[in-house]
C-alpha cells in the first residue's frame, strides 16, 4: 500500500439489498488520489459515482453497504468501520460538498452557529476561539464582511455566496480529502466559475486532494488532473484528463465526449450515445405528410413589443408601503417563421418570465404581444383560442410537468381534446402515432408517466405539445434536468421539429454551448432587459456587449476534448 | 411585522363577529327560557313582562348588538338560573378549566413530541411500530369511552384515583388551585390523560411524518458528512425544522383541549367551564351561553394569532424586515 496516496479505492462494490434481490451500484471500483490533486468522476444519473463518494463517507442510504472492496485513507483502511469511528473520520479528515448550496445549509440556524458546531465538534477551541475562526474561514473563502455575515441566516445570501460557506463548513478542520458531489450544477456559469477556482486555490494551497463528481465534461476538462469515467456502475476508463478527454480509448467514453454541445463549432446533429445499445430511434419526418401547411406570414410571426413585468416584493397594508421587483424590463423583439430564437441569460434574468408572457399565462404589465399579425395581449376570446391552438409549450421539469396521477394517452391527448383541434374518435390514433413518432412506441400509451425516465418524460412533453399541430413552440430549459446523451437525443428530436414541421421555436436556455447547437438567432438577458441581439454565430464569434463577452469567457473550455464522430457544419 | 399584526387582528374581529352572531341565531332553537324561569302559577301577562324585559321579544340580530354593546363595557349580563352576573360566574370556574387545559395540553404535547421524535428516529424497531399500531386506539376512540375506561381500571378496580370532582383546592384571591394538594393533583391526572389522549396521539403522528420528512433534506446529510453527532443532528438540526409546521396544528389542538374540556368535565363531574355550559343549555341560560362561546371564540382566535407570531420568530425567512443580503 503506498502510503503517500491520501485514498486508495480498490475494487469497490456497493450493494443495496431491495425486494427484487440485490441491486449492485457500484462494481469494483478502483481508483486513488493524490495530495494536490483534483480527481474527476464522471457519468450520467445511475453510473454510481454519487454512491462511492457515500461509501467513502458512510453514508449510505438506507440499507446500502460496501459489499467487496477497500477504501484506505494514508494508508489505513476505513472500510468496515464503525459508525462511531467513520463519525470521526467524516468532516475532521474527509469533508463532503453537496450539489445544491440552496438545501444544504440548515434554514433555521446562522452560519456562524452551523461553523462553531462544526469546529468545535472536530478541534478543541473555545466558543469565541471557534467564531474567530469562522470568520477567519468566511474570509478565506472570498465572502465580503464576515463578521456582519456570520450572524445572518442562510436566506440572505445567494446561491454562489452559500456554496462558499458550504465550502468554508468543509474546510472546518482542515480535512485532507474533499469530496464534492456536483458542487456547481445548481449555479449560474459566472459563479460555477468562481468556485471552481476557488476549489483549485485550495487544493493548491493546502495540498488536499479533491474528488469531483460531476456530469459536466466542461468542468472536468477545466478543472480536474485527472479522470474516471463510469457507466452503470463500473469503472470504463481511467487516467489523466487530457488523456481521457483528447484520446479515448473506450467506446462509452468517446460517444460520452462526442454528445457534448461544444461551444466553439456548431454541429449538424449530436452523435447519439449508442453503446450498450441504448439508441433511440425516432421519425418527426413522418409527421410532416399530415402535417398542415400554414401560409408563412410576410413579417415575423411572434412580435414582443415592450414586454415589461412586475412583481411584489414586499407586501404592505399601504400602497405606498408595497415594492415591486422589475423582472422584465422594456423587452422586444421578433421571431420569424421557422426559426429558432434564442434567449440566454443567468438566473433571475427574467428568460421563464418572458416565455411564460408570450404564452399567455402571466398577465402583462406593460407592452404587447403580437402573433401573426393579430396582437393577442388583451385580445378578445376568439382571438386567444385561436392563439392557444398554434402555441404549445415544453418545460424543464420533465418530471413535474406531467400530472403523476393521469395515464399517458390522457396527457398528450389533453391539449388538443380541450382546444377542440382534433374529433373525439381520431384522438386515439393522432396519440399512439405521436408517441410512435418520439421513438417511445405506442404501447407507451397505456403506461403512467413514473414507468419513464426523465428523457422519455420529456419526449411525451413533446408528443403532448405535437399533439394540437402547433406553429410555435415555446421551449423552457428543455434540457436542463437531462444528462448529455438524453440532451443530445432531445434537441436532435427538435431540430428535426424546425427542419420536417417548419416550427418556429424559442429556445430559452442558460446553457451557451446548447444555444448555440440550436439556434438561428439569440437574445441575451440581464437583469430583466435585452443587453444583446445577434444572428447566433455572430454573436458567438464577435460579441458587442461587455456582458456577453464575460459570459462567452466564463464558458468552461471544451478545447480538450477529442472532436471524433462530429460532423460540423 | 406591524402591517402582518394589524391586518390578523382585523381579521379575527371579523371571526369573532360572525361566530357571536351564528350563535345568536341558533339560541332560539335551544328552547324558551321564560318556560324554565317562571313557575307553575304564572299568568300570560307575566310571561309577556318577563320576555320584554329580558328583551327577548327582539329579533336576534338586536339582541345581539345590545348583547355586544354590554360586552365592549364588560358587562356580560346576569345568568337566568342562578341570577348573579356571568362574568363572576365564569371567573369562578375558570381557573379549573384552565388547569386542566394546562396540564393535559402539556402531556399532549411533550409526550407526542417525544414519542414522535422516537419513532421517526427508530423508524423499523419493534418499539416503535408498537407505539405507532397503539396510537391508532388513541386517535380512533372517543374521548367519554376513554374517560370510562379510565374510570373503571384506575378508579373502580385498582382504587388509585379519585374519578370525579377536583379534589381539595387552595383560593389565591379569585383563583383556586388543585396544584398544591395531593388529592388535588390526583383528581387532575385521569381527565388530563383523558382530554389529552386524542391531541398526544395526533401530534405524536404528525412530528413522526415531519421529522421522517426532515431527516431526509439535503441539510440533515449534510451535517451528518460534517462529522456531527447523531444527538446534534436529530435533535439540533432535525428537530427545530420538524416543529415549524407541527406549531400550527398545535395552536388549534390546544384551543381544541379548551372547547373539547365539556365532554371531560362532564365524564369527570369537573367544576369547569364546560360543565357549566352544559348545565347553561339544559336551562336555555342565553347570558352563560352566549358569553362561553365568546370567550371560546376569543381563546381560540388569540392562538391563532399568537402562532401566526410564533412562527415568525422561529423561522428566520419570514422575517422579511431585518433581511440583508437580497
Amino acid at each position: 500500500m503506498m502510503s503517500d496516496q491520501l485514498l486508495d479505492i480498490e475494487d469497490l462494490s456497493v450493494t443495496f439489498p431491495t425486494r427484487r434481490g440485490a441491486f449492485i451500484a457500484v462494481r469494483d471500483a478502483t481508483l486513488s488520489l493524490s495530495p494536490g490533486e483534483i480527481h474527476g468522476l464522471v457519468g450520467e444519473s445511475g453510473a454510481g459515482k454519487s454512491t462511492i463518494g457515500a461509501a467513502v463517507m458512510g453514508l449510505l442510504e438506507g440499507a446500502g453497504h460496501i459489499s467487496g472492496g477497500t477504501v484506505h485513507f494514508r494508508g489505513d483502511a476505513i472500510s468496515g468501520r464503525d459508525r462511531a469511528a467513520m463519525q470521526a473520520l467524516r468532516g475532521k479528515k474527509i469533508s463532503m460538498i453537496f450539489q445544491d448550496p440552496l438545501t444544504s445549509l440548515n434554514p433555521l440556524f446562522t452560519v456562524g452557529a452551523q461553523l462553531v458546531e462544526t469546529i468545535t465538534e472536530h478541534l478543541d477551541l473555545s466558543e469565541a476561539d471557534a467564531r474567530k475562526r469562522a470568520c477567519d474561514l468566511l474570509d478565506r473563502v472570498g465572502i465580503p464582511d464576515p463578521d456582519t455575515r456570520i450572524d445572518q441566516y442562510p436566506h440572505q445570501f445567494s446561491g454562489g455566496m452559500r456554496q462558499r460557506v458550504v465550502i468554508a463548513l468543509a474546510l472546518c478542520s482542515e480535512p485532507d480529502v474533499i469530496i464534492a458531489d456536483e458542487p456547481t450544477t445548481a449555479l449560474d456559469v459566472s459563479i460555477q466559475k468562481q468556485i471552481l477556482d476557488l476549489i483549485r486555490s485550495l487544493v493548491d494551497e493546502k495540498q488536499v486532494g479533491v474528488i469531483l463528481i460531476t456530469h459536466d465534461m466542461g468542468v472536468i476538462a477545466e478543472t480536474t488532473d485527472t479522470v474516471t469515467v463510469m457507466y452503470m456502475g463500473e469503472v470504463v476508463e481511467r487516467g489523466s484528463t487530457a488523456k481521457v478527454l483528447g484520446r479515448p480509448e473506450h467506446e462509452y467514453t468517446k460517444s460520452l465526449i462526442a454528445a457534448v454541445p461544444r461551444p466553439d463549432r456548431k454541429v449538424e446533429r449530436f452523435p447519439q450515445i449508442s453503446y450498450g445499445g441504448r439508441e433511440t430511434r425516432f421519425a418527426i419526418e413522418e409527421l410532416a405528410r399530415d402535417w398542415p401547411k400554414t401560409e408563412a406570414p410576410d413579417g415575423p410571426l411572434v412580435e414582443a413589443r415592450n414586454l415589461k413585468k412586475t412583481f411584489l416584493a414586499r407586501g404592505g397594508l399601504l400602497p405606498s408601503m408595497r415594492k415591486y421587483f422589475t423582472a422584465v424590463d422594456d423587452v422586444s423583439f421578433d421571431i420569424r417563421p421557422g426559426e429558432v430564437f434564442g434567449l440566454v441569460g443567468e438566473s433571475g434574468s427574467g428568460k421563464s418570465t418572458i416565455a411564460r408572457m408570450i404564452a399567455g399565462l402571466y398577465p402583462l404589465d406593460g407592452g404587447e404581444v403580437i402573433f401573426d399579425g393579430k396582437r393577442v395581449s388583451g385580445a378578445d376570446a376568439a382571438t386567444l383560442e385561436d392563439f392557444r391552438r398554434q402555441i404549445q409549450m415544453i418545460f424543464q421539469d420533465p418530471f413535474s410537468s406531467l400530472n403523476p396521477r393521469h395515464r399517458v394517452d390522457a396527457i398528450v391527448a389533453e391539449p388538443a381534446l380541450h382546444l377542440g383541434v382534433i374529433p373525439k374518435n381520431e384522438v386515439d390514433d393522432r396519440v399512439r402515432d405521436l408517441l410512435e413518432k418520439v421513438g417511445l412506441g405506442a404501447d407507451a400509451a397505456v403506461k403512467y408517466p413514473h414507468e419513464f425516465s426523465g428523457g422519455q418524460r420529456q419526449r411525451i412533453s413533446i408528443a403532448r405539445a405535437l399533439a394540437t399541430q402547433p406553429r410555435f413552440l415555446i421551449c423552457d430549459e428543455p434540457t436542463s434536468a437531462l444528462d448529455v446523451s438524453i440532451q443530445a437525443q432531445i434537441l436532435n428530436i427538435l431540430k428535426d421539429l424546425q427542419e420536417f414541421l417548419g416550427l418556429t421555436m424559442l429556445f430559452i436556455s442558460h446553457d451557451l454551448p446548447v444555444v448555440r447547437q440550436m439556434c438561428d438567432r439569440v437574445g441575451v438577458l440581464k437583469d430583466g432587459r435585452l443587453v444583446e441581439l445577434q444572428a447566433t454565430e455572430v454573436l458567438f464569434a464577435d460579441p458587442q456587449q461587455s456582458y456577453t463577452r464575460e459570459l462567452l469567457r466564463l464558458m468552461p473550455k471544451t478545447d480538450l476534448l477529442s472532436t471524433d464522430g462530429l460532423q460540423a457544419v | 411585522m406591524l402591517s402582518f399584526i394589524i391586518r390578523r387582528l382585523g381579521q379575527s374581529l371579523l371571526v369573532l363577529l360572525v361566530t357571536g352572531l351564528i350563535a345568536f341565531s341558533m339560541f332560539r332553537f335551544i328552547g324558551d327560557p321564560i318556560d324554565n324561569m317562571l313557575g307553575q302559577e304564572r299568568t300570560i301577562e307575566d310571561v309577556e313582562r318577563l320576555r320584554t324585559q329580558l328583551g327577548l321579544d327582539q329579533p336576534f340580530p338586536v339582541q345581539y348588538y345590545r348583547f355586544l354593546e354590554n360586552a365592549v363595557q364588560g358587562n356580560f349580563g346576569v345568568s337566568y338560573r342562578q341570577g348573579r352576573p356571568v362574568s363572576e360566574i365564569l371567573l369562578e370556574r375558570a381557573p379549573a378549566t384552565l388547569e386542566l387545559a394546562a396540564v393535559s395540553g402539556l402531556f399532549a404535547l411533550g409526550l407526542g413530541i417525544a414519542l414522535g421524535v422516537f419513532t421517526a428516529i427508530r423508524r423499523n424497531g419493534i418499539a416503535s411500530n408498537f407505539i405507532m399500531s397503539a396510537s391508532l386506539i388513541g386517535v380512533s376512540l372517543p374521548t367519554f369511552l376513554i374517560g370510562i375506561l379510565l374510570i373503571y381500571l384506575f378508579g373502580v378496580q385498582l382504587r388509585w384515583l379519585p374519578t370525579f370532582g377536583r379534589g381539595d383546592v387552595v383560593d389565591f384571591g379569585w383563583w383556586s388551585t388543585g396544584f398544591l394538594t395531593e388529592s388535588g393533583l390526583k383528581s387532575l391526572i385521569l381527565p388530563a390523560i383523558t382530554l389529552g389522549l386524542y391531541q398526544m396521539t395526533l401530534i405524536m403522528r404528525l412530528v413522526r411524518s415531519e421529522m421522517l420528512e426532515v431527516l431526509r433534506q439535503d441539510y440533515i446529510r449534510f451535517a451528518r458528512a460534517r462529522g456531527l453527532k447523531d444527538r446534534v443532528v436529530n435533535f439540533r438540526h432535525a428537530l427545530k425544522n420538524t416543529l415549524i409546521p407541527v406549531i400550527t396544528v398545535m395552536g388549534l389542538q390546544i384551543g381544541g383541549i379548551i372547547a373539547f374540556a365539556i365532554v371531560t368535565e362532564t365524564v369527570f363531574n369537573w367544576p369547569g367551564v364546560g360543565l357549566l355550559f352544559i348545565n347553561a343549555i339544559q336551562f336555555v341560560d342565553i347570558p352563560v351561553m352566549a358569553a362561553y362561546l365568546m370567550l371560546i371564540s376569543v381563546m381560540f382566535v388569540g392562538i391563532n394569532l399568537i402562532v401566526d407570531i410564533l412562527y415568525v420568530f422561529v423561522d428566520p425567512r419570514l422575517r422579511v424586515d431585518s433581511a440583508g443580503g437580497h
